[in-house]
């Protein structure tokens, strides 16, 4: 058996862009209070989305990654993930189901264990910026699980 | 992706963070994360396997289910392979590709300067 220890990607990253050139380390988001919301109602009532980090198509690429939404009934067969900071040499993502689960989560509703599939998946950037991320894209998708009544939602980042 | 969890959950949405990057994720602290120990790129279960996948959406959903305490991560306990060889070859750093990784971030940097400068020349 191999390493059992989880990769320690802060470190990793850090490093890796130091060899790149770059001086400034970057600051992960850090919290000491953690806010939990319990399930209001039983998941077999629940009103369940989906959040990706993906993007629609590569025009999307880097900083025009932008907040979109679309049908969670009938999602794309594949996102655009090009650009993202996943393992290229270890695995692909030409298998939605494998970062989106879509399907997966159909199969549960189907099966009774969820209430309902919501009517909008939401995809939102990685951004460098904290504050991007806090006063732009998670209030979007706040407003929009609002929008949608949304009881739970899956975060599933690439 | 965890700042978004945080925002949903202050406003009364509960979620689950489903990934890899188990140290940024816990790090930042997020009220309910399923882990699994895959390359980065198939947080859901591994490609066109159906039952990883089936196992990590069930197990989702128990652990909203079941979850009382913020901050609680659970190991899907799924492997990716004996070896484990993706883990030190992941954004490694050795000495046969240091002078490669830095003439990139070098050529990246001319790039973003040669934008920069022609947007300035626009204005």
């Amino acid at each position: 058996m191999g390493d059992t220890t989880p990769v320690e990607y802060m470190r990793r990253t850090r490093e890796y862009y130091a060899a790149h050139g770059y001086e400034k380390p970057y600051v992960w988001a850090h919290f000491s209070d953690i806010p939990f919301a319990p399930l209001a109602k039983p998941l077999s009532d629940s009103k369940v989305t989906i959040v990706t980090t993906s993007m629609p198509d590569a025009s999307y690429v880097k900083k025009q990654r932008r907040f979109h939404l679309g049908d969670l009934h009938n999602p794309p067969a594949g996102f655009f993930t090009d650009d993202l900071f996943w393992d290229k040499d270890a695995t692909h993502t030409k298998d939605i189901n494998s970062y989106f689960p879509g399907q997966q989560l159909a199969a549960e509703v189907a099966a009774g264990s969820v209430g309902s599939l919501a009517p909008h998946y939401y995809g939102v950037p990685t951004s460098y910026s904290h504050r991007q991320t806090l006063t732009v894209d998670a209030p979007q998708v706040l407003q929009s699980c609002q929008d949608d009544g949304v009881d739970v939602a899956l975060l599933v980042p690439l | 992706m965890s700042l978004v969890a945080r925002v949903l959950e202050e406003n009364g949405i509960s979620t689950i963070v489903i990934g890899s990057a188990k140290d940024i994720v816990e790090y930042c602290g997020v009220p309910r994360y399923l882990f699994t120990d895959f390359p980065l790129g198939n947080p859901c279960g591994r490609p066109y396997d159906h039952t990883s996948q089936r196992l990590i959406m069930s197990q989702a959903l128990a652990m909203l289910d079941n979850c009382e305490v913020p901050g609680t991560t659970i190991d899907t306990g799924l492997v990716w392979d004996d070896s484990a060889s993706w883990k030190p070859n992941f954004a490694r750093v050795g000495d046969d590709n240091r002078a490669a990784l830095l003439a990139a971030g070098d050529a990246r940097r001319s790039a973003q300067a040669a934008i920069r400068e022609k947007n300035i020349s626009a204005q």
